[in-house]
C-alpha cells in the first residue's frame, strides 16, 4: 500500500481525534468540578447538533458560524438544568445522581425523536465534498475547518480557566468547596456555571460535529461512551488531557483501521482504555488521587 | 414503453387506476363467503417503529396506509389494522406478537427486520397464528417446517443469485466488465451473512470479476475515510458495498472527498436507493447501481399504489418498504377473502393456496411453495436517475438503460 495512504488516514484521525477532544472536554469540565457523571453528555450534544441544523435551514448560517450562538443557548439550559433539577439530588448517592442523567438523557431522545424524526439529517455545506491536494495528500476540507475550530474553542476554555477570575473561582470550587465557601464564593452559583460551561462546550462540540456527521436521535449514546473512554485515557477532570485523549483516540483508531481491519477501530480504542486503567488509572494527564 | 416511463416517473390516470382496478377484481370474482357475518379480520402489523430501525419501520407504515383503500377498491373485504411496535428489539417484538395476539388479533405482519421476524414468528407457530412476512432475507425463518409462516419476500441466497446475474447482464448490455472489485460491507448479522453468501455463490454464477478485498466496517461508523482510503488503494475497478442508510451516505462523500472514481458502485443491500440517501446527496446520488427485491413497473397495480403513494407523500418514492408491505396486506385480505373464516386454521390453508398475479412487486406473481416462501420472486437491478429509480436488469422488468460506467462524481456539477 503507497506510504501517502497511511500519511491521509493518520492526518484524518488527527483531525477527528481533535473534534473528539472537543466533545470530551465538556464531560471533563462537569466532573472535575461539580462531580457529576453526566451520562447526558451525548444527548446535550446532539441538541446542540440540532439547533445548529436549524440556524442553518432557517437562516443558512454555516455550523461554523452558530458556535456562539449554540453555545450560549445551550450555556442557559445548562446553568437552568443544574439549578433546576441536579443541584436537588446532588446530595443523595451517587447512583442517584446517575439515574436522574440517565432520565434526562432519554427524555432528550424522546424530544428530538418527536421534533425532528428519526432520520439522519445533515448540514449541505457549499464545501462539504472539496479536499486540499498538497503532493499526494488530500485533505478534507471540513474537517480541517472542524479540527481548527475544535482547537480554537478548546483555546478558549483553557484561557477561561487559567486567566479569567471567575474560571479561578470555579477551579477552587472544584479544588476544595469548602474552602471556596469559607472565602466567600458563592458555590451553588460556580456550580451552575460551571454546568453552563459544560453544556456550552457540548452545544459548540455539536455545531462543529454536524460539519461532519449528520444528526439523528439515537446519536448521543455513542458519543457518552466516546467521551468516556477518552476522559478516562486522558485523565477525568484535565481539559489538556481530554484534548489529548481524543487526538489519541482518532488517530490510533484511523491507523488500526488502515493496518488491521476497520472493523477493529472501536475494539482498539476499548484495548487502549484497558491498558491506561492497567498501567496508569489516573489517566495519562489526571492527579493520582491521594 | 413510454418516454416519460424511460425516465421512471409515471402519470397515473384514472383510466390507469381502473384498468388495475378491473384486473385485480377479475381474478377476486370468488363469492365472499360469510365474510359479512365474520366481520373485518383483525391485523396486527408489527414494525420497529422506534428505535434505529424507525425511519424504516415508518415508511413500511406508509405501505398500510396506501393499501386499505386500494384493497377496498380492489374489492377486498375490510381489514382492521392494529399496529404494534417491536422497538427494533427482538425481545420487544416477541412480547408484542404475544400481545397483539392476545389482544385478538386474527393475522400478523411483519416485521422488516430478519431477528425480529424470526421471534415472531416462533410465537405466531406457538399460539398457531398466521404471520405474513412484509421483509426479512434470513433463510432460516422457512427452514422450521412452520405451517403458519407466510413469506413474500426472497431469502439472501435468492436476493445474491438474482444480483449476480443481472450484473452479468448489465455488463453485457454496456460492454464495460470490471475485472477486480472490493467488497465493502457492514459488519452485522445481514453484513456478515451476505459476504458469506457473495464468496460461497460467486464461483457458481460464474461471476467476471476478482474480489480483491474484503473490508468490514461498524455499523454504527461515524466516519468512513479509512475505509475508503483502504479500498481505494486496492486498485479495484467497481466496488461492491453491502451497507445501509447512514453509511451509503458516508462512503458517497467520502469518495468524492478522496477523489475516487470507480467504474461503478454495485449494491447488494439497502441504503443506495433511499429517499434520505438521494436527498441528502442530490447529484452525487445518481448512478449506483443496487440489486434488490423491487417493484415492477410495467405491472397496472404498480401504477396505482403509486400514484396513491404520491398523493399521500409527495416527498417519497415508492420503493421496497412500500412494495412488500403493501402486498402483504393484500396477501392477508385475499386469503380471508377466500377462507371466508377469520379462523387461523382457515386462513392458514387459504394463505397456502395464494395465487395472485396481479400483484406488484417483479416477478410472476404471489404463490408460496411447501416452506410457506414466495420462490417464484424476481429481484432486479435498479439505478438512481434525476432522483428516482429506474430498473435497469432484468429485461423482462427493465423500464430504461444502464448508465454503466457511472459518471465521474467530481463532474456533478
Amino acid at each position: 500500500m503507497p506510504v501517502e495512504v497511511y500519511f491521509n488516514v493518520a492526518i484524518s484521525g488527527l483531525l477527528a481525534g481533535l473534534i473528539y477532544g472537543l466533545s470530551a472536554l465538556g464531560l471533563s469540565v462537569i466532573f472535575g468540578v461539580i462531580r457529576i457523571v453526566n451520562f447526558a453528555h451525548g444527548e446535550i450534544m446532539v441538541i446542540g447538533m440540532f439547533f445548529a441544523l436549524v440556524l442553518f435551514r432557517s437562516l443558512g448560517l454555516d455550523p461554523l458560524l452558530s458556535v456562539p450562538i449554540v453555545a450560549v443557548v445551550l450555556f442557559g439550559f445548562g446553568y437552568l438544568l443544574q439549578t433546576v433539577v441536579i443541584e436537588r439530588v446532588a446530595h443523595l448517592a451517587d447512583h442517584y445522581q446517575f439515574l436522574l442523567m440517565a432520565a434526562i438523557a432519554i427524555i432528550l431522545i424522546s424530544a428530538s425523536l418527536m421534533v425532528f424524526g428519526p432520520d439522519a439529517q445533515g448540514a449541505q455545506l457549499p464545501y462539504a465534498f472539496d479536499s486540499f491536494q498538497i503532493g499526494p495528500l488530500i485533505i478534507d476540507k471540513v474537517r480541517l475547518y472542524a479540527g481548527a475550530a475544535a482547537l480554537v474553542v478548546a483555546a478558549l476554555l483553557f484561557a477561561f480557566f487559567r486567566y479569567t477570575s471567575t474560571g479561578k473561582a470555579i477551579r477552587a470550587c472544584g479544588d476544595n468547596p469548602a474552602g471556596a465557601l469559607v472565602v466567600g464564593l458563592n458555590v451553588r452559583h460556580m456550580y451552575a456555571l460551571t454546568f453552563g460551561i459544560g453544556a456550552a462546550c457540548l452545544g459548540a462540540a455539536g455545531a462543529i460535529i454536524l460539519m461532519v456527521v449528520d444528526a439523528h436521535p439515537y446519536l448521543g449514546p455513542e458519543y457518552t461512551l466516546l467521551a468516556f473512554i477518552i476522559v478516562i485515557v486522558g485523565g477525568l477532570g484535565s481539559l489538556p488531557g481530554a484534548m489529548l485523549g481524543g487526538v489519541l483516540i482518532g488517530t490510533s483508531e484511523a491507523l488500526a483501521g488502515i493496518l488491521l481491519q476497520p472493523s477493529l477501530k472501536s475494539a482498539f480504542s476499548f484495548g487502549l482504555l484497558i491498558l491506561v486503567l492497567l498501567l496508569r488509572p489516573q489517566g495519562l494527564l489526571g492527579k493520582a488521587s491521594q | 414503453m413510454t418516454k416519460s416511463d424511460k425516465r421512471g416517473t409515471f402519470s397515473v390516470t384514472r383510466r390507469t387506476f381502473t384498468a388495475g382496478a378491473a384486473a385485480a377484481a377479475a381474478s377476486l370474482a370468488l363469492p365472499m363467503r360469510h365474510i359479512h357475518a365474520a366481520g373485518a379480520l383483525k391485523v396486527g402489523v408489527l414494525l420497529p417503529r422506534s428505535g434505529p430501525q424507525a425511519g424504516i419501520g415508518q415508511d413500511c407504515q406508509r405501505g398500510v396506509d396506501v393499501a386499505l383503500p386500494i384493497l377496498k377498491e380492489l374489492g377486498y373485504p375490510d381489514m382492521e389494522i392494529i399496529s404494534g411496535d417491536t422497538e427494533t428489539n427482538v425481545e420487544i417484538a416477541r412480547a408484542q406478537a404475544e400481545k397483539l395476539i392476545n389482544e385478538g388479533v386474527q393475522l400478523l405482519v411483519g416485521a422488516f427486520d430478519s431477528g425480529q421476524t424470526t421471534a415472531i414468528a416462533q410465537v405466531a407457530e406457538q399460539k398457531g397464528i398466521p404471520l405474513v412476512i412484509n421483509i426479512a432475507a434470513s433463510p432460516a425463518i422457512t427452514e422450521q417446517g412452520y405451517k403458519f409462516v407466510f413469506r413474500n419476500f426472497p431469502n439472501a441466497p435468492k436476493i445474491l443469485g438474482d444480483a449476480f446475474t443481472n450484473q452479468k447482464e448489465l455488463f453485457a448490455a454496456t460492454g464495460a466488465t470490471p475485472k477486480t472489485a472490493v467488497l465493502l460491507h457492514v459488519n452485522d448479522t445481514f453484513g456478515k451473512a451476505m459476504q458469506g453468501g457473495i464468496g460461497a455463490l460467486m464461483p457458481k454464477f460464474d461471476v467476471p470479476y476478482k474480489l480483491v478485498e474484503q473490508i468490514a466496517y461498524d455499523p454504527k461508523a461515524r466516519d468512513l475515510s479509512v475505509e475508503i482510503s483502504k479500498a481505494k488503494a486496492t486498485g479495484a475497478e467497481a466496488l461492491l458495498v453491502v451497507s445501509r442508510l447512514n453509511d451509503a451516505i458516508l462512503l458517497t462523500r467520502e469518495l468524492v472527498k478522496q477523489r475516487w472514481n470507480p467504474m461503478g458502485v454495485l449494491s447488494m443491500g439497502p441504503g443506495w436507493y433511499e429517499d434520505q440517501y438521494i436527498k441528502t446527496l442530490g447529484k452525487l446520488s445518481d448512478d449506483p447501481v443496487s440489486f434488490v427485491p423491487w417493484q415492477d413497473y410495467n405491472k397496472p397495480l404498480t401504477k396505482v399504489v403509486q400514484e396513491a403513494l404520491a398523493k399521500a407523500h409527495p416527498d417519497r418514492a415508492m420503493n421496497t418498504n412500500h412494495t412488500y408491505t403493501f402486498e402483504a396486506l393484500m396477501i392477508a385480505a385475499d386469503a380471508y377473502k377466500r377462507a371466508g373464516s377469520t379462523d387461523p386454521n382457515a386462513l392458514a390453508d387459504a394463505l397456502r393456496a395464494t395465487n395472485i398475479t396481479d400483484n406488484i412487486s417483479a416477478g410472476p406473481g404471489i404463490m408460496f411453495n411447501e416452506k410457506g416462501q414466495n420462490d417464484k420472486l424476481l429481484n432486479v437491478a435498479i439505478q438512481n436517475r434525476d432522483g428516482k429509480h429506474v430498473v435497469v436488469a432484468p429485461k423482462s422488468a427493465a423500464n430504461a438503460d444502464p448508465i454503466w460506467p457511472m459518471r465521474p462524481l467530481d463532474q456533478r456539477g
